[in-house]
């Protein structure tokens, strides 16, 4: 590889990881701002003045804020994230099944939506302002334009109550096989896709729309080339790399807006965890929450940019 | 057939075409209006066809119709295109799209842009050889190495693996034209193809695309706007207007016998009288040993410029793209501070920065661009584009402005109606005129005028250099006059800077500057500029070649 890309690659790296150092520090400044603080919330209204401030002292509290938060960092650098305040659970343990569940989940809707949003991209372009066109740009708005909650409901309705092909309730557990679980998780999974397809096609049209105005669309088109040629062989690689990050953005939006959905579902994801801890007010879970939900968006953010780095003939191939 | 048997040498036979687009006038319901009216021509095997006309004169409309092809909503409604002796319009989708790439081939304008970024140059050259299955990619390839040696391109057997950002734009057209030769077709269309080149880069593109044309007998219509360039490589030449065929015959006829008016302003056009004066005692502004960089001074564009420009003259800088002429009308401007040296203006020095030049010094100093559409908000009215600069640096304001800005349009030959209207509904030598009274309106001493004609029709361009001259006799305006066209130049310029490469190689009065002896570059400029002469190509190439022997 040449060395602009691994420059600009590694210059997108560190950007992120600086990203998410500033991020941590919001996070915990945030939750620092919070009236009240852990020792009062593990004890109540009722606890005396010196039961709160032994209790200070032994979780290290009145230490300053800044002490706290190095603290806290290198906890989570070494993977230790700390322990949950309503359970005594250690959070890293409880999460990690979790996190690996949330993925899952997100894996199989975007294996399923994604090439499913760039084909129906691709079919509108090619019949484009006609019937088809506009028909997949109907349906695609409309199932974005209901909440996500509506098309969980309709879904177990039909496929779960009415039919009864899948579960209503999305239950893993240890020792399923991997088509139990698909068959488990198919509803969310279904419910997310419909979520996130409409945005992905829509810019794969658009992006792609952009490019058929060029004069090497035309060149394409003055070889013999059919219309669905023209499309995916010399429209699409130019449009990639908005496309990508709009993809990029939707799988974000996979692992860190599922929360609606996995409470649905009543799915063992991170967010019913997330949910469950923010109404039993567990600011170090809320914490280790958010840093791992703003590391996932900064993480797939990178990729796209790399993508479309990697993705221009003009960084890959300097002159 | 009896007939087809009669015309057996013949390629492509065009029978009354007519082709029609809808327009969506903004504000009024669509209406259809007709681009070409009943055109008819005819082109033997292994012809060359020039087309020739202003924009608007249907030219790429017809050359493309040859493959079935009408560009955005370009409907072609009536009339036969029989080519190989078939009706090409009755034979459906699937019947264009076999003769495409196949039977005619297309070479477009811009090369840079016409080749898919995103792609390697040998996939796209064999492309449509392989699509229509007329040899193996093995084959393609050896006769696309073999274009490449005939076409001059430099590593011919490698040059295949690039990408089309690694190749320059004259390079990039003479690839383009081995694409349309790689699958052998009987006809190419060529659609401007060196329109967008420099003139020195011209020269060796029309001297391959010749001898390609030669070795290969196939047939061409040939699309240009330039009557010169198409007089080197047509047999015969077409002259259109408004879509309606003006005058059809054979070159020599064309150019040196025309009968019709219009041929006849076509050839003769550039021909302007001007006196050259005498450069006066004090210079208006000097540039003084200027350099300047991009890129926080990693690419030297200009190397130690100094030229004057006196009170009421032209200063003509010419160059090829990347010589750093419109770098130098950035430092003059302090768009781009130069990194040392300054330019005097009126016997004070003038701000480097932009920021640092008071609200007079900005006035006296305007510029016209090469883009006229895109120097003015679409969104403004003529009326309010030209009062602009009145209200800024006048203050001038309500009806006095109103009857100033009527007067600037009155200068400009174009009446009061056009206050009111928008530049999209102006022509491209409409708008130009606009952004000359608006810099007129600031009533400056030197308009920078950047390429103001390269974008215009031949005959657009010389109403608006003749406009120009008129309004320095009136104004005493100077002009800093950057071209690359030296025909531009003889008609307007006092005094010539030859730019190569950042410094200026030649600079003096006009006649000292175009008088022997030249120096190599100005005359390799000088010998590059096409001339309305058949056999001047040969002769410009073979002067190259001894004088490269003499080397």
């Amino acid at each position: 590889m040449s060395s602009p890309v691994v420059k600009l690659v590694a210059q997108r790296v560190a950007l992120g990881i600086l990203l998410l150092l500033a991020v941590s520090v919001l996070i915990f400044a945030g939750t620092q701002i919070l009236p009240g603080d852990v020792a009062q919330a593990i004890l109540g209204q009722s606890a005396t003045p010196e039961s709160l401030a032994n209790l200070r002292e032994q979780l290290g509290l009145n230490q300053p804020a800044y002490i706290r938060y190095f603290h806290w960092l290198g906890g989570v650098l070494t993977g230790d994230l700390g322990t949950a305040m309503s359970s005594g659970q250690d959070i890293a343990t409880s999460i990690k099944e979790r996190l690996w569940n949330t993925l899952f989940l997100a894996f199989w809707a975007a294996i399923v939506a994604i090439p499913l949003a760039i084909t129906l991209g691709l079919i509108a372009v090619r019949y484009r302002n006609g019937w088809v066109d506009k028909m997949i740009s109907g349906v695609a708005l409309a199932s974005t334009s209901f909440p996500e909650f509506f098309i969980g409901y309709l879904l177990v309705f039909y496929f779960a109550v009415e039919h009864q092909w899948f579960p209503a309730i999305s239950t893993v557990y240890d020792g399923m096989s991997l088509g139990e679980r698909l068959q488990a998780i198919a509803l969310p999974a279904a419910a997310l896709t419909l979520v996130v397809l409409a945005h992905m096609m829509r810019m794969t049209r658009a992006a792609i729309l952009n490019v058929m105005q060029s004069a090497y669309v035309e060149t394409a088109e003055l070889k013999g080339l059919s219309a669905f040629a023209v499309i995916r062989k010399h429209a699409f690689p130019n449009a990639i790399a908005p496309i990508i990050n709009v993809v990029m953005l939707n799988l974000a939006y996979l692992v860190v807006g599922v929360v609606v959905v996995e409470v649905i579902f009543v799915y063992p994801g991170m967010g019913q965890y997330l949910v469950d801890h923010v109404t039993k007010r567990d600011v170090p879970v809320v914490q280790a929450v958010g840093l791992i939900f703003a590391a996932v968006y900064i993480a797939l953010n990178i990729i796209a940019d790399i993508a479309a780095i990697v993705a221009n003939p003009r960084l890959r191939h300097p002159k | 057939m009896a007939d087809s048997k009669a015309n057996a040498g013949r390629l492509l036979d065009i029978r009354n075409l007519r082709i029609e687009a809808t327009v969506y006038p903004p504000g009024e319901a669509p209406k259809t209006i007709t681009l070409v009216h009943d055109v008819s021509l005819t082109l033997e095997k292994g012809k060359v066809l020039g087309l020739i006309g202003e924009s608007g004169a249907g030219k790429s409309t017809i050359g493309l119709s040859s493959m079935g092809y009408g560009r955005g909503g370009v409907r072609i409604t009536g009339g036969e295109v029989i080519l190989n002796g078939r009706d090409i319009l009755k034979g459906g989708k699937e019947g264009l799209r076999k003769l495409r790439g196949r039977e005619v081939c297309y070479v477009a304008q811009s090369a840079a842009a016409a080749f898919n970024p995103a792609h390697r140059l040998m996939d796209q050259v064999v492309e449509a050889t392989l699509l229509h299955g007329t040899a193996t990619r093995a084959e393609a390839e050896k006769r696309a190495v073999a274009l490449f040696k005939k076409l001059s391109l430099p590593n011919p057997e490698t040059i295949g693996e690039r990408f089309p950002h690694q190749v320059s734009g004259g390079q990039l057209q003479r690839v383009m034209t081995a694409m349309a030769l790689c699958s052998e077709p009987d006809l190419i269309v060529f659609d401007e193809p060196t329109t967008a080149l420099d003139v020195t880069t011209q020269i060796d593109v029309l001297a391959a695309i010749k001898d390609a044309i030669r070795d290969t007998h196939v047939a061409a219509l040939y699309i240009t706007h330039d009557l010169a360039v198409v007089a080197q490589v047509a047999d015969e030449i077409m002259v259109l207007r408004h879509g309606r065929l003006v005058e059809w015959g054979g070159t020599r006829q064309i150019i040196k016998e025309p009968r019709q008016e219009y041929t006849n302003a076509l050839v003769s056009v550039h021909e302007i009288e001007h006196n050259e004066q005498q450069p006066g005692t004090t210079p208006m502004l000097s540039v003084k040993n200027v350099t300047a960089a991009y890129g926080g001074g990693l690419v030297k564009v200009l190397k130690n410029v100094s030229v004057d420009i006196y009170p009421g003259q032209t200063l003509a800088v010419v160059g090829e793209s990347g010589s750093g002429k419109s770098t130098l009308a950035r430092a003059i401007t302090g768009l781009l501070p130069p990194e040392q040296g300054s330019v005097f203006f009126d016997g004070r020095t003038l701000g480097n920065r932009l920021a640092d030049r008071p609200k007079e010094d900005l006035r006296q100093l305007q510029m016209i661009y090469q883009m006229a559409d895109v120097a003015m908000n679409p969104r403004q009215t003529v009326g309010t584009i030209i009062g602009r600069p009145l209200e800024f640096y006048f203050g001038i304001r309500g009806r006095e402005r109103d009857k100033r800005v009527a007067e600037l349009l009155d200068q400009i030959e174009m009446g009061k109606g056009f206050i009111d209207r928008y530049p999209a509904e102006l022509s491209g030598g409409q708008k130009q005129r606009v952004c000359i009274a608006r810099s007129l309106a600031a009533k400056p001493k030197l308009i920078i005028c950047d390429e103001v004609t390269s974008a215009l029709d031949p005959l657009v361009a010389h109403g608006i250099l003749k406009l120009l001259l008129n309004l320095q006799q009136i104004e005493k305006v100077a002009y800093l006059f950057i071209t690359h066209d030296l025909a531009t130049v003889k008609s307007i310029a006092d005094s010539i800077a030859v730019m190569y490469r950042g410094e200026v190689v030649r600079y003096g009065s006009k006649s000292k500057v175009l008088a022997p002896p030249f120096d190599a570059y100005t005359d390799l400029l000088l010998s590059s500029v096409p001339e309305m002469e058949i056999g001047w190509l040969e002769k410009a190439i073979a002067g190259r070649r001894m004088e490269s022997a003499g080397n």
